[in-house]
């Protein structure tokens, strides 16, 4: 996108702060040296790529998510305002969630319609009424975020149900100190590494209240055939719990226990990575049997935390969405730090005569869609594709709403013709305890490899960067 | 340690140990049936070999007749089998991807590497020396898992798990092989005697791969009691009913010291430890019986299995 | 009306089961209709019988049993004083608005011929209540009767699309296109007395219930096209069956699981006919 905000260089060719040094030493470091260095990350990769190959379904070959050497650097002012949006951001979806699930204060006055959220298929009647200990819903959230210019960072999604992607946060860290050591002695970056140790303290201090003063926590995961599964072996390694499947559970008393060699061992918290679908066949999808039976009634009871909460998935919701600003301000009397993108609703008669006849310069979603899939790039599209996808708009407009094409920052990238600027979004992963919020400085930067693309998702070609905050 | 952990431990270990058994056994079938001496209306080595590996009831089901073809395929290949060597190979390297992060990365590519060189044989055309490479080529699979066992492994309850199944399973296998040939070591046929005998001797040992131990240890020519003796009773020989029992309750105790709690798996291991110990070759001969003793050590071995799963593997 | 019910649920199992865990909705709270005199939930093996309230005000027991099972039985019986009130609740609390009860469920979901159906019935009142009543009768004139064609899993869709089912797929399809109407309905779970004298029934029963002004919720049993009368007894409501079913639960190990239920609704001063 031409006039798209560069966050290495400016207009006039000098570089911004932060950026300095790498933008020098790119200018010294011979291509065939970069590709030296990227091909030994690539070997490095693929020796934890094996790790992928063997939990995948068949024998071949999983493909490896491209990863690009060259970081992408926050400076510490930036990052000091971007993780303080965050942290008001998290703790509003949790006043939110708390606040529908009991007495719907937001809802009765007025502020977000009660259709939204009573007839959403990711609010749950199950969680009315149930009161979470420290008022704590979603304990990890992957917030994606775009910067658009020097100043503002712009708040495209808030993933609360489970979001993915911080072993790949944590592997480019370390692949990057390995390949680069030189440049980690030139910049002082912000570790990542105590992400484990930071998502176990939080995990721990969301416990139920009776729990032991040292809680046992376990991850639950749908098991070797999710794409997921690699991030949930090596997130239990790290944190140094156990991986569980449904089948190793058992709820006695409404309370969960872990079959081990021991006999069972009580679990208190349950970092699961298992949709709210799948949980409980005796509450939830009677099919399901990755699950556990009768864990929403240990749960009812008290005695489990799940990480995140049941329920969560009303929040991410892209038409809840575009209501964050005024949740914000409904529940701290503050505004908020980060933008919303400004969103048309489809639901409202007026928005949705709008995005008909602006459908050429809009991005349009689905209210529950995730991973790139199901939208539309205005600009991008054929004058068939609008036709065909408006079709699909009017006959169904509370699943849809859309959005300005934002001219997302750009990055140095290396790539095939050499460094070029490519769209960058971030997903800093921001975790809420019942002590205080946590968030390690950077998270997953994803790049739209290819020139001009604003699609970041690994399932489109997307590809990943390591994320510098620079501590000084 | 999660139950379902220690189980896949476990039965990875029994499968490959008795993917490695059955390459014994079809080994050792397919020299006796070569020998110059024809053993037509004697007895089928064949249903022999099926019998040993505990399989006859199923071959039967799918075959009229046992001959070399037949039971080539089932024991080695037939996915219908589920002990078949390539089965076992399958089941133990799927054990294996499930725990992964409990094996060390060399028995992970021991195992692998291991699966993948065996699935590449299907089965067709099994001549003798095609048949010989893959015998070979199962066995140091299973060596090759072993020994990266033996070398990289903590010695912890993943290890004791894993050698729970070998020796539980190894232990089984010996028996069955015995009692399979139980009436060529009765001292009444002994005197028939002849070169017939020698080769089934010979035969039992090399299936358990004890021929050489035996002239070790005996330093005289085959007698049949001496190889019970030596397959049953004797410590020093690392697949005798005494050595798995030695090494079951070693491993057992193991456990419940790290557990600081012991149940019925201690017990039968003990108790059957206990009777190994105390018994000589000749009381099992003259007053036991020989298949008798066999027969209820394979059930006493199928208790303590038993009482493994219920104390700590669901 | 007094009424005794017993309701009995065995389970056996060939193999023996290792363990048992249930959720039951099988207690009926009272309402201005019904007065619950007395009321038992019987498990035959020992266990913790946990009580609690769901969302939806529906009381719900929890136990888990340790085996070997080779048999399962749970009991629910009492006594119920019943009044007819003309198929009208009142005296019940009220924990979610209305809204909810337009949420769409997987077994309660509409597809055209249901919505066209609904649509068509809509345009012969303009009265909710009247309008009500005009689609349970045309439900309860299109779909037949048929215990052999549908299970606990049947959707509202799958079921009018063949046209057969049992009291469950009648109200799911009710609700179905009382939504699709803009009327919130919900699944009603209970027993029945039968005025034909058949006191033995192989299963409880089920209705719809809708939201009318002025009047709350009124309950509509399109099986019988007609509002419940002093001869229904109403345990526990939800979303759909899966909501307000009386049992759901899952046993660990063994195998070969059979299943019998027993339902009997008799007037209480009279001897079981």
């Amino acid at each position: 996108m031409p006039g798209a905000f560069d966050e290495m260089t400016l207009p006039d060719g000098s570089s911004r702060p932060g950026y300095e040094f790498l933008d020098s030493w790119l200018k010294a470091t011979p291509p065939d040296l970069l590709a030296l260095r990227r091909a030994e990350a690539e070997l490095l990769f693929r020796r934890i790529g094996i790790t992928f190959a063997v939990y995948g379904n068949t024998d071949a070959e999983e493909r490896i998510i491209p990863f690009d050497i060259i970081p992408r650097i926050l400076t510490k002012p930036e990052w000091t305002r971007l993780s303080r949006g965050l942290e008001q951001r998290v703790r509003a979806l949790n006043a939110f969630l708390t606040d529908i699930y009991s007495e719907g204060e937001i809802l009765k006055a007025g502020i977000v319609p009660p259709d939204l959220i009573y007839r959403n298929p990711y609010y749950r009647p199950e969680m009315a009424g149930l009161k979470l200990p420290y008022n704590s819903y979603i304990q990890i959230a992957g917030i994606d975020v775009v910067r658009v210019d020097a100043d503002d960072f712009y708040v495209l999604e808030d993933n609360a149900r489970t979001s993915s992607g911080v072993s790949y946060m944590l592997e480019n860290r370390e692949v990057m100190m390995r390949i680069f050591p030189d440049l980690f002695a030139e910049h002082r970056v912000a570790p990542v590494e105590n992400y484990p140790e930071e998502l176990l303290a939080t995990l721990k201090s969301v416990a139920p209240p009776t729990a032991p003063e040292d809680p046992t926590v376990a991850l639950l995961t749908p098991g070797p055939y999710n794409s997921a599964y690699y991030e949930h072996s090596f997130l239990a390694d790290k944190l140094g719990i156990e991986l569980v499947e449904g089948r190793d559970l058992l709820i006695r008393d409404n309370a969960v226990w872990m079959r081990t060699t021991e006999g069972p061992k009580r679990i208190d918290v349950l970092y699961r990575r298992l949709d709210d679908d799948f949980l409980d066949p005796l509450t939830f999808r009677p099919d399901s049997a990755l699950g556990v039976p009768g864990l929403m009634n240990a749960y009812r009871a008290g005695n489990i935390t799940l990480a995140n909460a049941v329920g969560t998935g009303v929040a991410d919701d892209k038409a809840v969405y575009s209501y964050m600003p005024d949740i914000v301000r409904f529940y701290f009397g503050e505004e908020p730090v980060l933008k919303n993108v400004p969103t048309w609703r489809c639901r409202e008669a007026d928005s949705l005569a709008y995005v008909l006849e602006h459908l050429h310069e809009l991005v349009v979603k689905e209210v529950a869609g995730s991973g790139g899939y199901g939208m539309l790039i205005g600009p991008a599209a054929d004058k068939k594709t609008r036709a065909a996808f408006a079709e699909k708009i009017k006959a169904d407009p509370d699943n849809f709403i859309a959005q300005p094409t934002l001219a997302l920052s750009t990055s140095p990238t290396f790539v095939d013709s050499g460094i070029a600027p490519r769209h960058v979004d971030l997903r800093p992963f921001v975790l809420s305890g019942a002590d205080k919020i946590r968030i390690v400085p950077g998270g997953l930067t994803r790049v739209a490899l290819k020139e001009g693309s604003l699609v970041v998702n690994s399932s489109q070609g997307g590809g990943t960067k390591d994320t510098w905050v620079l501590d000084q | 340690m999660l139950s379902r952990t220690a189980d896949s431990l476990f039965w990875l270990s029994r499968y490959l140990e008795r993917a490695d058994n059955t390459a014994r056994i079809i080994d050792a079938a397919s020299r006796l049936v070569a020998m110059p001496i024809s053993y037509a209306g004697e007895s089928n080595e064949w249903e022999s070999a099926l019998a040993a590996a505990g399989a006859l009831e199923a071959f039967k089901q799918l075959y009229k007749e046992a001959d070399r073809d037949s039971v080539i395929d089932f024991l080695a290949f037939s996915s219908l089998n589920s002990s078949s060597i390539k089965s076992c190979l399958e089941t133990a390297r799927n054990n294996a991807r499930a725990v992964r992060t409990a094996l060390t990365s060399e028995m992970w590519e021991a195992i692998n590497a291991g699966w993948l060189d065996i699935k590449r044989y299907d089965g067709t055309k099994m001549d003798r020396p095609k048949l010989n490479e893959f015998l070979t080529r199962v066995k140091e699979a299973c060596l090759r898992f072993d020994g990266s066992a033996y070398r990289t492994m903590l010695r912890n309850d993943v290890y004791y798990f894993s050698r729970l199944g070998v020796y539980l399973e190894r232990a089984d296998n010996t028996a069955r092989i015995l009692d399979v040939k139980y009436h060529v070591l009765l001292p009444a046929e002994a005197g028939i005697g002849g070169g017939l005998d020698y080769f089934q001797w010979s035969s039992i040992l090399r299936s358990v791969s004890a021929l050489t131990a035996y002239r070790w240890v005996y330093r005289e020519s085959l007698k049949p009691w001496l190889i019970a003796d030596l397959l049953i009773l004797n410590e020093q020989m690392p697949r005798s009913l005494a050595s798995c029992y030695a090494n079951l309750s070693s491993y057992l105790d193991a456990l419940s010291a790290a557990y600081g709690r012991q149940g019925a798996s201690q017990r039968t291991a003990r108790s059957i430890r206990t009777r190994l110990q105390n018994s000589r070759i000749d009381d099992v001969f003259q007053e036991i019986g020989l298949h008798e003793f066999l027969t209820d050590f394979i059930a006493e071995n199928g208790r303590l299995g038993g009482a493994i799963n219920a104390q700590y593997l669901v | 009306m007094r009424l005794r019910v017993f309701h009995e649920t065995a389970y056996t199992y060939e193999t023996p089961a290792n363990s048992a865990i249930q959720t039951l909705r099988l207690t009926p709270r009272g309402h201005d209709g019904q007065f619950i005199v007395n009321w038992r939930i019987d498990i035959d093996h020992d266990c913790r019988l946990a009580s609690t309230t769901d969302p939806f005000g529906n009381t719900v027991h929890a136990f888990t049993v340790d085996g070997p099972l080779d048999k399962l039985i749970i009991t629910a019986e009492g006594e119920i004083e019943t009044q007819d009130m003309t198929g009208v609740l009142r005296g019940q609390v009220e924990r979610f608005p209305a809204t909810v009860f337009l949420r769409e469920t997987a077994l309660t979901a509409s597809d055209t011929a249901i919505r066209d159906m609904a649509n068509d019935v809509a345009t012969r009142s303009a009265d909710r209540l009247d309008l009500l009543h005009l689609l349970m009768g045309e439900i309860a004139g299109r779909m037949h009767f048929d215990t052999a064609r549908t299970d606990s899993g049947t959707s509202a869709i799958e079921a009018f699309s063949i046209g057969k089912g049992v009291c469950q797929d009648f109200a799911h399809v009710l609700i179905a296109s009382a939504r699709h109407l803009g009327i919130p309905a919900r699944y009603v779970g209970g027993y029945l007395f039968r005025e034909d004298g058949i006191s033995k029934q192989e299963a409880g029963h089920a209705w719809a219930e809708a939201l009318v002004d002025g009047l709350g919720w009124v309950g509509f049993d399109p099986a019988n096209n007609l509002s419940p009368t002093d001869g229904y007894i109403r345990v526990a409501a939800g979303l759909d069956y899966l909501g307000a079913a009386p049992i759901r639960g899952t046993r660990y190990g063994g195998g070969g699981e059979s299943l019998s239920v027993r339902v009997s609704v008799t007037e209480a001063d009279q001897p079981n006919r």
